[in-house]
């Protein structure tokens, strides 16, 4: 049996923040009414988060729930679980219409740290989504692209953020965000 | 740069994170309809310089089809609406009518100021 890496193994930048390859993580796409109580109930009972409201993320101890799309959400759990994540919601949810797969292993993550601004800003020079603090912080979740690929992130408290793309544009991804934090590219766009 | 809310998720999406979906509100002819319906539903279609309805699609995003209303001429967005429908709501018509009194496009028309 051969042992899952994640797509960079761990590589990992020091610039204007940190960008590290945040290793693996479980990702369970739930599809279905997520305006029902029966989805409520089995995404409560399977990660212990309540189902989040549009474009949020909630979280409780190694869980996360985001959501994606009226009628989608992305489970996240340790790498370990996400197959027994997928049984506990088929379980939860039986005789409920609703879709859960396991796509853990399609996905790369990334860890931003660093100071608040700064962090803003390497996200705003990949994206067409608003970073003021106003408009996005720790709780918010939003799905774009990064330059020419499709993410998501999210930021799990001030000075730090996940950004999440296909593990077959993780190089891409990587290069961005190294780019866009290299030493010296600051703008101080997001300064107080 | 155009600016379309997504009736879906929310987001004041910029142009970059949508695609295009051209015409909307068309009636599809496939098999059992007259040659010329059929090249008429493929072909010929609206292609106006003002009042236009088209389809988008957030493809960097939340991934919902969804409708909206703008001006080709000035790029001004009269609305966006849910891609669940067959004609443009009365509100979006409102807001042409009030934008450009007297506007046409294919069977629809505001009532003239």
């Amino acid at each position: 049996m051969s042992e899952a890496a994640s797509a960079l193994d761990g590589a990992s930048f020091e610039g204007l923040v940190r960008v590290a390859d945040a290793g693996l993580r479980g990702m369970v796409t739930l599809r279905g009414d997520l305006g029902a109580d029966a989805l409520h109930a089995a995404v409560k009972q399977v990660s212990g988060c309540d189902m989040p409201g549009q474009r949020k993320i909630t979280a409780a101890g190694d869980s996360a729930v985001a959501w994606m799309a009226p009628d989608e959400a992305l489970l996240l759990c340790p790498h370990g679980q996400a197959d027994a994540t997928c049984a506990a919601l088929a379980r939860a949810l039986d005789g409920v219409h609703h879709l859960a797969v396991n796509v853990s292993d399609a996905r790369a993550t990334f860890a931003l740290e660093g100071d608040d601004g700064a962090l803003r800003e390497v996200l705003a020079k990949l994206a067409p989504a608003d970073l003021s603090a106003e408009a996005f912080g720790p709780g918010d979740f939003r799905r774009t692209r990064l330059a020419q690929v499709p993410g998501a992130f999210w930021m799990p408290r001030q000075g730090a953020a996940r950004v999440i793309c296909f593990r077959s544009v993780a190089q891409y991804m990587f290069d961005l965000l190294t780019t866009a934090a290299a030493k010296g590219s600051g703008v101080g766009y997001f300064q107080a | 740069m155009l600016i379309l809310h997504c009736p879906y998720c929310g987001v004041m999406a910029d142009e970059t994170e949508l695609h295009g979906g051209g015409e909307a509100h068309l009636t599809r002819h496939g098999p059992g309809s007259s040659d010329e319906e059929f090249h008429d539903y493929l072909f010929a279609k609206e292609n106006p310089r003002g009042v236009h309805f088209e389809r988008w699609r957030h493809v960097n995003g939340c991934g919902k089809w969804f409708h909206a209303a703008r001006d080709t001429a000035t790029l001004e967005v009269f609305g966006t609406y849910s891609a669940q429908t067959t004609e443009p709501p009365q509100a979006i018509r409102d807001a042409i009518t009030a934008r450009r009194p007297g506007w046409t496009w294919r069977h629809l028309a505001g009532s003239a100021k």
